[in-house]
C-alpha cells in the first residue's frame, strides 16, 4: 500500500498570555491509502490540533506550525500557498467535525451546502450539482434527497445532519478524511450507525480516514492501526489488534483499565488513572506522563522517551516496556 | 394603535408648552381684539377635550386640519410637498452609511487589531461623538464654500433629473448618516468576531470554498441579523438627524416644516408632521421584522 500522507516531527504551538502551549509537540506518523487510523487520547491531548495542522486551519496568531513536515500525495503541505491549500481542502483532503448541530451554516439549504462544494472544485453546474448532491445524500442513506436538498439544517436532527456532512467530505471524492470526534456529539444509538457508514463508505471508495476519538471501542471496531496520544506526543503505535491486546505503553494500560470491556467480568473495578494531564505550557524534560505512571522509574523524570520498536509494527514511547509487558503477563 | 398614543400625546404636549399661535402671529399689531377674534375663528377658545376631539374625529376621516399660521394651507399639502425631500435625504443617508459601514465592519473584523482595524474604530468614534450640525456646516465650508463642487443649499426634485437631485443631497446625506455609520460599523465589526469563530465557518474553510464566499455567503449574513435589529432602532436617530440637517441646507423638508411650525406654535402642523414621523419609523420597525424572515430560515413560515 502506498503512503498517502506522512507527518514526521510536527509541532504546533500556540502563543497565549500564560506562555507557549505546545499542543502538539513533535509527532510522526503515516496513513496509508485506504487505511483507518485511529488516533486516541484524552482531551486536550493534541488530537484536533494535529488534525487542523494538517487541513492548514490553525489560526495564526495565536496558532503557528513551529517545525515538521506534512507530506501529502507527494507534497509539503506547509510549502504550500494559501490559495494551493485551498484547493486541495475540500478536494483530496476533508473534514468531518465533532459538533454536527453547529457544523451547517443555518442560513442556507442543504443543497446549497453541498452543491458549493462541487461547484469549487469540480466546475460542475448548478444542475450537475445538484443531481450529485441527491446522488451523495442517497449514499449516506438519506432517502428523499431532493426534498431534503431545499431544507435548512433546522428541520434536520443531530445524526441527519451528521451525514450530511460525511456527504460533504465526500463530495469531491477525497483521498483522505479527517474525522474529529464525529460521533461524540450523537446518541449512542446513531454513533454506531454513523461510523459503519464512514467505515463502509470509506472501504467502498478507498478513501482514507484518520478517526480521531478518544472511544477505546470505536478505535478496536473501525480502525487498522492506532496512535495513542499524550500531552502532544504519540506515545504508542500499532495495529489496533496489538494495542488492544498487548499495549506497551502504561498511559494504553491505562486507557484500558479505565473503561468498561465485554470481554472482562462484571464486577471487575474500573481503574481511573489518577492526577491531570500536564499543563502543556510547563512542559519539564522527562516523560510527560511520569507523574500519573505506575512503572515511573528515575530515568523517567530526567530523560523524555522517544519511540521505539517494541513488536513487529508496534511502537512505544516507555522506558519500561519491559515492566509494563510482564504486569500484563502476570497480572491479570 | 401606536399611532393613536402618539397623537394624543403630542396634542396634549404641544398644549402644554407656554405661548400661543396668535401671539406668534399677531406679534407686531398687538391689537388684542383681533387675536380673540382669530382664536374664536379657529377653534381655539373652546376647552382642550373638545379640541381634541374634534382633531381625533376629522384625523380618522384623513383630514390633518390646516395651518393657523399664514395662508391656512391643508396642512396635508405642507406634508406631502416635505415628505419627499425628507425620504430622499434618509435614504440617501442611510444608504451611504451602510455602504461605508457594512465593507468597514468586515475589514475591520477580518484584520482585527491591524492598523486598518485601529483606523476604522478611530474614525467610526470620531463620526459618533462630532455633533450633525458641526459636521454639516464644516462640510459646506469645505465642499461648497471653497471648492466649489457641491451646491450648499437647497433642494431639487428627482423629476428634474437625477444628477441635480443627487448633488444637493450629498452633503447632506454624508452629514445625517455619518453617525448612523459609525454605529452601524461597530455592530458589524463586533458580529463579524462572533460569526467567524462559529464551527459553519470552519467547515466551510475546510470545504475549500474562496475567502470571498466564506466572507460573504456564509458570515455576513449571520453576522447581519443581530445587525438589522440595531438598524430599526438607529433608523431613529438617523430621522433626529434629518431635523437638524434640513434646517442647515435648508432643505424644506419634514424637519424644517417642523421646526418652523414649532416656533410659530402652529400646532395642526406640528400634530400633522409628527404624525407622518411616528408612521414612518412604525413602517421600518415593520419592515425590520420581514427582512428577518428574508434573511433568517428558522423564524419563517412554513
Amino acid at each position: 500500500m502506498a503512503i498517502l500522507l506522512e507527518v514526521t516531527d510536527l509541532h504546533t504551538h500556540f502563543s497565549t498570555p500564560f506562555g507557549t502551549v505546545k499542543a502538539v509537540n513533535g509527532i510522526t506518523y503515516t496513513v496509508n491509502e485506504g487505511e483507518t487510523v485511529a488516533i486516541v487520547g484524552e482531551s486536550g491531548c493534541g488530537k484536533s490540533v494535529g488534525a487542523l495542522s494538517i487541513m492548514g486551519l490553525i489560526a495564526d496568531p495565536p496558532g503557528k506550525i513551529e517545525n515538521g513536515h506534512i507530506r501529502f500525495m507527494g507534497e509539503d503541505l506547509l510549502t504550500l500557498t494559501d490559495e494551493q491549500l485551498r484547493r486541495l481542502r475540500g478536494r483530496r483532503l476533508a473534514m468531518i467535525f465533532q459538533e454536527p448541530m453547529t457544523s451547517l451554516n443555518p442560513l442556507l439549504t442543504i443543497g446549497r451546502q453541498l452543491c458549493e462544494s462541487l461547484q469549487t472544485h469540480l466546475g460542475y453546474t448548478r444542475t450537475e450539482a445538484v443531481n450529485r448532491a441527491a446522488e451523495l445524500l442517497a449514499m449516506v442513506g438519506i432517502a428523499d434527497g431532493g426534498r431534503r436538498l431545499k431544507q435548512y439544517p433546522h428541520h434536520l436532527s443531530g445524526g441527519m445532519r451528521q451525514r450530511i456532512m460525511i456527504a460533504l467530505a465526500l463530495a469531491c471524492e477525497p483521498k483522505l478524511i479527517i474525522a474529529d470526534e464525529p460521533t461524540t456529539a450523537l446518541d449512542v444509538t446513531i454513533q454506531a450507525q454513523i461510523l459503519e457508514l464512514m467505515k463502509a463508505l470509506t472501504r467502498r471508495l478507498n478513501v482514507a480516514l484518520i478517526l480521531i476519538t478518544h472511544n477505546l471501542g470505536v478505535v478496536a471496531r473501525y480502525a487498522d492501526r492506532v496512535n495513542v496520544m499524550y500531552a502532544g506526543k504519540i506515545v504508542e503505535t500499532g495495529t489496533a489488534r496489538q494495542v488492544y491486546a498487548l499495549p506497551s505503553h502504561p498511559y494504553t494500560l491505562g486507557l484500558m483499565r479505565s473503561v468498561p470491556r465485554v470481554d472482562q467480568a462484571r464486577l471487575q473495578r474500573l481503574i481511573p488513572i489518577p492526577g491531570q494531564p500536564p499543563d502543556l505550557t510547563r512542559l519539564g524534560r522527562g516523560c510527560s506522563y511520569g507523574p500519573r505512571c505506575d512503572f515511573k522509574t528515575d530515568r523517567c523524570d530526567d530523560e523524555s522517551p522517544s519511540l521505539v520498536e517494541t513488536a513487529a509494527g508496534q511502537c512505544s514511547a516507555c522506558w519500561n516496556t519491559k515492566a509494563v509487558a510482564d504486569s500484563l503477563g502476570g497480572g491479570s | 394603535m401606536v399611532t393613536w398614543i402618539v397623537a394624543t400625546l403630542v396634542f396634549f404636549m404641544l398644549r402644554a408648552v407656554p405661548g400661543d399661535p396668535l401671539v406668534a402671529m399677531l406679534f407686531d399689531v398687538g391689537d388684542p381684539a383681533a387675536a380673540e377674534e382669530l382664536r374664536q375663528k379657529y377653534g381655539l377658545d373652546r376647552p382642550l377635550f373638545i379640541q381634541y376631539v374634534k382633531w381625533c374625529g376629522l384625523l380618522l376621516q384623513g383630514d390633518m386640519g390646516r395651518s393657523i399660521y399664514g395662508s391656512r394651507v391643508p396642512v396635508s399639502t405642507i406634508i406631502i410637498e416635505a415628505l419627499p425631500r425628507t425620504i430622499s435625504l434618509a435614504l440617501l443617508a442611510f444608504a451611504i452609511a451602510i455602504g461605508i459601514a457594512i465593507p468597514a465592519g468586515i475589514i475591520a473584523a477580518l484584520r482585527k487589531n491591524s492598523f486598518l482595524d485601529h483606523a476604522t474604530t478611530l474614525l467610526a468614534f470620531l463620526g459618533l461623538s462630532m455633533p450633525d450640525f458641526w459636521l454639516a456646516i464644516m462640510l459646506i465650508i469645505v465642499f461648497a464654500a471653497n471648492l466649489h463642487w457641491l451646491p450648499a443649499i437647497g433642494y431639487v426634485p428627482i423629476s428634474q433629473g437625477v444628477w441635480p437631485w443627487l448633488k444637493h443631497l450629498i452633503l447632506p446625506a454624508i452629514a445625517a448618516g455619518t453617525a448612523f455609520s459609525a454605529i452601524i460599523a461597530r455592530m458589524i465589526r463586533s458580529s463579524m468576531l462572533e460569526v467567524i469563530k462559529t464551527d459553519y465557518i470552519q467547515v466551510a474553510r475546510a470545504k475549500g470554498l474562496r475567502k470571498n464566499t466564506i466572507t460573504l455567503v456564509h458570515a455576513l449574513p449571520n453576522a447581519l441579523i443581530p445587525v438589522i435589529t440595531v438598524m430599526g432602532i438607529a433608523f431613529a436617530l438617523l430621522m433626529a438627524t434629518t431635523v437638524v440637517i434640513e434646517n442647515v441646507f435648508s432643505i424644506k423638508g419634514l424637519g424644517r416644516v417642523l421646526i418652523q411650525g414649532i416656533l410659530n406654535r402652529d400646532y395642526p402642523v406640528v400634530q400633522g408632521a409628527i404624525l407622518v414621523v411616528s408612521m414612518i419609523f412604525i413602517f421600518i420597525n415593520l419592515l425590520v421584522d420581514i427582512l428577518y424572515t428574508v434573511i433568517d430560515p428558522r423564524i419563517r413560515f412554513e
